[in-house]
């Protein structure tokens, strides 16, 4: 028995987000007796790989092929389900993101497991397995029921706690058999934005709405995330009248995210965007509507117009960071 | 070339949700059932391609699985333009269900590119798309923000962490579509509303799917502390407390 997690790199490296997962993975484990088996496919070093140890992984498989350097989903789902068979895996775990929602379904029909996504806590119980997951984006949870004797799960960022663990985990290639019949898409070009901290990395979000009143007035908040070190968010109605770009959406409709502190500047709140962000830990609301529904979901809020409280803001924090 | 978009009907998402028989169920009572919103863009890109094919594009059909209720959401699809419609009588008890009896009908009646939303706004999902595909041995591109066909050739937008990847791909195949793929969701016009009584709606048997997961029972989050409010004349208060009360900077 095992549980074998499914360990995206990006450019070789590993993020927070790789580690949440083996260590939630190694609670399961530990609960059911088995051992964590991490899965890397692409081309990744093997002091990266060993750091996977730090956080429970019993054995890390390495499968490194040409073909697989960019995402191709039947061919990883095929390579993962090898895996998960070779070592008698009863959970097989991903990131609740896109790379995992593109590989979680077909993994789960090759393999005929349940699955459940959007996990955000251990199991309740393993025989009958029962999950927690978020449904109606971040409005309710369910306690979810498999049926099958195996599952797929994926687990939703910043949820669980990463713990530290012994490291004794030992690499071993795995020689997958990858059939050219699985790539029948190809990627042509890859374009990277570099130099900007991710959306879905970000411990700290800076949101704007349409309280910013222009897409030429985005400086300001601009200014903020560069001293929080912070990534830059929107609301919808601001990409969809074109201020900014789509990627930057979150709500509903656009990302769901979960950083540590989100700040909502000009935000009215409306339910599809709270759906989007409350699961962050902490939300600053600044908006000039004293009744408006982002302050029912802040932590902190303040009343006037962001332009004003903006530059004082980013230099009050300015301060704090130079104390 | 045919197009098939799948739709799941789900309810609006300013809905204030609700569960009741002791947490187990979904309380439908006074609620107002909708398109799924990526669902809804990926109707609105099928028909865009269809107008721009000069022809090679010759119909989109909208399918769902569900019960007889689903059907007025099906007919907002027809009266938003697509051809015709197919309702797979069964309760999409879970994506395995949704994903088998799309998967036995596309089967039977193939279509050259079949479109899913990313994501249902019910029960997130996230599922069918990928479920679909690897039932059917298709190839599939999750997280899709544009689709281009041009003299029969498909390339595609996907988008990853920090920027975008350009792939093509034979068909026929899945899109797993996102925000980016439509720019607003069609509105239906009167003239929609009219033709959408006579489109064609076929209602076709289950082929008897099972669910391997179940819902046992549903909780709301509990409910947050009041926001405390800090004067706008004191922004170093607001500082002051992210950084001790917090400890978020």
């Amino acid at each position: 028995m095992s549980v074998i997690v499914f360990v995206e790199n990006w450019d070789g490296k590993f993020k927070k987000l790789s580690f949440e997962l083996i260590s939630y993975a190694r609670q399961i484990a530990d609960k059911s007796g088995s051992r964590v088996i991490a899965l890397s496919i692409g081309t990744v070093e093997d002091d990266e790989l060993h750091k996977l140890g730090n956080y429970g992984a019993d054995k890390i498989l390495k499968v490194e092929d040409e073909r697989l350097n960019s995402l191709i989903n039947k061919a990883y789902a095929s390579v993962i389900t090898q895996a998960a068979e070779k070592e008698s895996s009863d959970t097989v775990l991903f990131s609740h993101n896109a790379t995992g929602k593109a590989l979680a379904p077909r993994v789960a029909v090759r393999l005929k497991a349940g699955a459940v996504t959007g996990v955000t806590e251990i199991p309740s119980s393993l025989d009958p397995f029962e999950v927690k997951k978020k449904v109606f984006t971040n409005k309710a949870f369910a306690n979810v029921r498999v049926r099958s004797v195996k599952n797929v799960l994926t687990l939703f960022q910043n949820s669980v706690e990463i713990k530290e663990t012994e490291n004794n985990a030992e690499i071993e290639a795995f020689d997958a058999e990858i059939r050219d019949q699985d790539f029948k898409t190809r990627v042509l070009e890859v374009n990277k934005i570099t130099g900007k901290v991710l959306l879905t990395d970000a411990e700290i979000v800076v949101s704007g709405g349409r309280g910013m009143k222009g897409p030429e007035k985005w400086q300001p908040l601009e200014d903020l995330a560069a001293e929080l070190g912070a990534a830059i968010a929107c609301s919808r109605p601001v990409s969809d009248e074109g201020w900014r770009p789509h990627e930057e959406h979150v709500g509903q409709t656009g990302k769901i995210i979960a950083p540590n502190l989100y700040f909502a500047l000009g935000i009215s709140g409306a339910i599809q965007h709270l759906g989007g962000v409350s699961s962050s830990k902490y939300i600053v609301a600044v908006n000039t509507d004293k009744d408006a529904p982002i302050f029912e979901a802040a932590d902190y809020g303040i009343v006037g117009d962001v332009h004003k409280i903006l530059p004082e803001l980013t230099g009050e924090i300015k301060k704090m960071k130079d104390a | 070339m045919k197009i098939l978009v799948c739709i799941s009907n789900v309810p609006d998402t300013t809905t204030k949700i609700r569960f009741t028989d002791d947490d187990t169920r979904f309380d439908t009572a006074s609620v107002q059932w909708i398109i799924n919103p990526w669902d809804e863009l990926a109707l609105t890109r099928a028909l865009e391609l269809k107008e721009g094919s000069g022809g090679s594009i010759e119909k989109v059909t909208v399918v769902n699985v569900g019960p007889k209720e689903s059907e007025p959401t099906i007919r907002k699809a027809l009266a938003i333009g697509a051809d015709d419609a197919v309702r797979i009588d069964a309760e999409p008890l879970d994506a395995h269900v949704v994903a088998g009896e799309l998967a036995g009908h596309i089967r039977n009646n193939p279509y050259d590119i079949v479109l899913c939303g990313i994501d249902s706004s019910d029960y997130n999902g996230s599922l069918v798309g990928g479920m679909l595909a690897e039932l059917l041995d298709l190839p599939s591109v999750s997280s899709v923000s544009k689709l281009n066909i041009e003299n029969d050739e498909i390339t595609i937008n996907r988008e990853i962490d920090g920027g975008s990847e350009i792939l093509s791909t034979e068909t026929p195949f899945v899109a797993i579509v996102q925000k980016g793929i439509a720019l607003e969701p069609r509105i239906p016009s009167m003239r929609g509303i009219m033709m959408a009584r006579k489109k064609p709606l076929n209602v076709v048997e289950a082929a008897g799917a099972e669910p391997l997961t179940e819902f046992v029972r549903f909780e709301l989050p509990p409910p947050k502390a009041a926001c405390k409010m800090v004067d706008e004349e004191n922004i170093r208060e607001l500082v002051a407390l992210l950084h001790n009360e917090a400890k978020v900077l």
